[in-house]
């Protein structure tokens, strides 16, 4: 025990020492926080490029109300003949006409107008434009129609599903539940899929390097293989941790900084997007708000500690693997690649079952995905955030917990004859040999 | 004599291959041994089992006079034929790392340390990175790391292997002092003349089985073909019978084969009765080398 412990802390500390590790884990939040100002300032930007419009309103929508200008659109009703106007556009100052031609029929559900000019309008102004005249067609059909204003108004409602449990004890679920729960989801899914692939990596290239290096028959001359082994995963896994618990630190408080010192306005993103001045700023506030509730309805406690359980679970079942691999390698990069795939397919392969997994928590799919010991480390993270129901938990953790127990079992029988073993080609076969033969 | 180690039909197969077939020796405590024999005779194997990195299939091994268990490795210093040490690591903080692993305190770890280094003169070699060092300095490092401990038994695999002549010398007193001192030291070599200097006594190993042990001496005496080799001035009239024969006559050189070692007194009395003038004399044993292949030969199975 005392020696497992030297190894640890061996492992661990020339890891944590190392200037690249101190680097990375530095520099990732940095660039983060890099990132977020640069992609602040693209969306602060707003296009220096104003356009000047005739507009020529053949259709007469415009009288009653006009055409509201942009910073980047102005608008002029003009009564001048498209001839003249497009044979003059530069000494009029002006970019482009709009011809809105005349209604003809009331009841048509499309309509076309025309914009005049040298370049292709930009997608924006077109989504803007097109967007305006159809307010201006609408008020106009409502005038012409003579509906009423307040009957129409009351036929635009909205429908929105407000999830509630069965049994009326329980808190009820916000709204936003289900898309928060998938946001976290992805999140944790994907940390789960990065860690076991470096970390996993980062214990297969080490146990390589002990090898190559022959440090090893020193090395076991004073401990036990399975010490080794098991000091090695257990070091990394730290490292692993120690990198995460800084992000998780430095990430979120670099990113409120940013949010402090250039302060951008987060809304102005949320309204790039084509059609989302229909979003009234009302709803907009009631989002954020059933968000803030949302989140405040997770049970952070239990999901932190399953999170680190998992956590802990993947990385040993895989990174036990990529040791045994590891072991059985010589430089030979070839063979390598055909060891390893065996253990990335899996991973990949719960990677992808992830994202279904967070559209649709509860289909069978997500459920066994989430039960089986190989996939549930990448697919139950993302389940979390959805409340599963506790028999589902119970039953992934405690096989979680079986598989990597047999897992390193094996993976340290493949181990101690494998460090020793040099210049020998390497299979699957010849690992299962190694598994059954003797010390 | 007391015996530090002691291997009873030790065998261990590799796949159906006997690496080790019923190997039995002891090594006297106090005493360089030598385990000879030629590349893939089952040395290695068998080193592996006395420091406890594999198991034997049957047979027992005895250290100290107790069956090799889980606290040996600790009074074992093994120095592989393949070395390595971990590149990125400062020379003090591996040197601690390993003789922790063998047991000792971080205080007591630090002492030894410093002694050895001290007494190599590297102590600014400390913060040093393994990587920094030239491979002779490397195997400075290894020796100490091997040797720090201060372990009851120590194994040496094809100890002088890459090692220049000036750490081959340091090496060799350093091995003769630990002996002095009490340490047992186990060689193993297939260049058998690198320990016939060394080894007092010997097992031989040959495609796992052991050919031939005891002390080289004995040994040598036991092989000897009784030749003789007599410088002497003139040319000796000498009739061969068949209690002597002359091997070769060369410029007042003569090496002769007598029947019984004891009848050497005899022959010299007759050369002195000639007259002739007597330079040298000696008997001529045969090497560690030309046993093994003599025995080796004899070896029907090979």
């Amino acid at each position: 025990m005392e020696k497992l412990l030297l190894i640890i802390r061996r492992e661990y500390l020339t890891r944590v020492k190392k200037r690249s590790f101190i680097l990375t884990t530095i520099l990732t939040p940095l660039a983060f926080a890099l990132f977020m100002v640069i992609v602040g300032f693209i969306f602060a930007y707003e296009s220096d490029d104003v356009q000047r419009v005739a507009v020529i309103d053949e259709a007469g929508i415009l009288e009653s109300g006009g055409i509201s200008n942009e910073t980047s659109l102005i608008f002029s009703v003009e009564d001048r003949s498209l001839e003249e106007l497009r044979a003059n556009l530069e000494s009029y100052d002006y970019d482009g006409i709009l011809r809105i031609p005349p209604i003809t029929n009331l009841y048509a559900k499309s309509y076309t107008i025309y914009y005049y000019s040298e370049k292709t309008p930009a997608l924006d102004v077109e989504t803007l434009i097109s967007q305006k005249i159809n307010k201006r067609i609408e008020a106009y059909k409502i005038q012409k129609l003579e509906l009423d204003i307040q009957q129409l108004e009351a036929l635009d409602s909205r429908v929105s599903i407000n999830p509630e449990p069965l049994d009326p004890e329980t808190e009820t679920r916000s709204k936003m539940t289900g898309a928060v729960g998938a946001v976290i989801g992805t999140f944790m899914g994907i940390i789960m899929y990065m860690t076991v692939f470096i970390y996993g990596m980062m214990v297969m290239r080490s146990v390589m390097e002990e090898k190559t290096n022959r440090i090893v028959e020193v090395m076991i001359s004073s401990v036990r293989p399975f010490q080794l082994m098991l000091g090695k995963i257990v070091g990394v896994g730290a490292v692993g941790l120690t990198q995460i618990a800084i992000w998780a630190i430095l990430i979120p408080s670099l990113g409120l900084l940013v949010n402090l010192i250039f302060g951008f306005d987060t809304s102005g993103m949320e309204s790039m997007g084509p059609g989302s001045q229909n979003i009234d700023p009302d709803e907009a506030a009631n989002t954020v708000q059933q968000v803030m509730i949302a989140l405040g309805e997770i049970n952070w406690g239990s999901m932190i500690v399953l999170f680190l359980l998992y956590f802990l679970g993947g990385f040993f079942l895989y990174s036990s693997l990529f040791a045994a691999v590891g072991s059985a390698m010589s430089d030979d990069l070839g063979e390598s690649q055909s060891l390893t795939l065996p253990i990335t397919i899996p991973v990949l392969m719960a990677f992808y079952i992830m994202f279904v997994a967070v559209q649709s928590p509860n289909s069978s799919l997500a459920v066994w995905a989430s039960i089986f010991p190989l996939f549930s480390p990448i697919v139950m993270p993302a389940r979390l955030a959805f409340e599963p129901p506790i028999w589902e938990v119970v039953l992934s953790v405690v096989l979680l917990i079986g598989t990597c127990l047999l897992f390193i079992w094996i993976s340290s029988r493949i181990y101690r004859i494998g460090i020793l073993m040099y210049g020998k080609k390497v299979n699957i076969k010849t690992l299962g040999k190694w598994l059954f033969s003797r010390d | 004599m007391e015996s530090v180690l002691k291997l009873e039909e030790v065998v261990k197969a590799y796949n159906k291959h006997l690496a080790v077939d019923r190997v039995s020796f002891e090594v006297p405590k106090g005493s360089i041994f030598g385990l000879l024999g030629p590349n893939g005779a089952g040395k290695t194997s068998l080193i592996r089992i006395i420091t406890t990195i594999t198991r034997a299939d049957s047979g027992t091994v005895f250290l100290n006079g107790e069956k090799l268990g889980g606290r040996h490795p600790e009074v074992i210093g093994y120095m592989p034929e393949e070395r390595g040490l971990y590149k990125k690591m400062k020379v003090g903080d591996h040197l601690i790392y390993l003789a922790r692993l063998k047991g000792l305190s971080k205080s007591a770890a630090k002492e030894a340390i410093n002694y050895w280094l001290e007494k190599f003169e590297i102590t600014d070699w400390w913060d040093k990175k393994v990587e920094e060092l030239s491979k002779g300095m490397q195997q400075k490092i290894q020796f100490i790391a091997t040797v720090v401990h201060q372990p009851d038994i120590l194994i040496l695999d094809e100890p002088f292997s890459g090692l220049d002549p000036i750490n081959t010398n340091l090496i060799k007193s350093e091995i003769h002092r630990l002996r002095e001192e009490g340490t047992s030291i186990i060689f193993s070599t297939h260049r058998m003349e690198q320990v016939e200097e060394i080894c007092e006594n010997i097992v031989l190993i040959n495609q796992g089985k052991n050919v031939l042990q005891g002390n080289v001496q004995d040994i040598k005496q036991q092989f000897k073909d009784n030749l003789f080799e007599i410088q002497l001035e003139g040319q000796p009239v000498l009739a061969e019978n068949e209690n002597m024969q002359i091997v070769s006559r060369n410029n007042g050189t003569l090496v002769v084969q007598l029947q019984d070692d004891r009848a050497s007194n005899q022959l010299l009395r007759s050369l002195m009765d000639q007259g002739h003038h007597i330079t040298g004399f000696r008997e001529i044993l045969p090497s560690l080398n030309e046993i093994f292949i003599r025995q080796v030969e004899a070896d029907p199975k090979f």
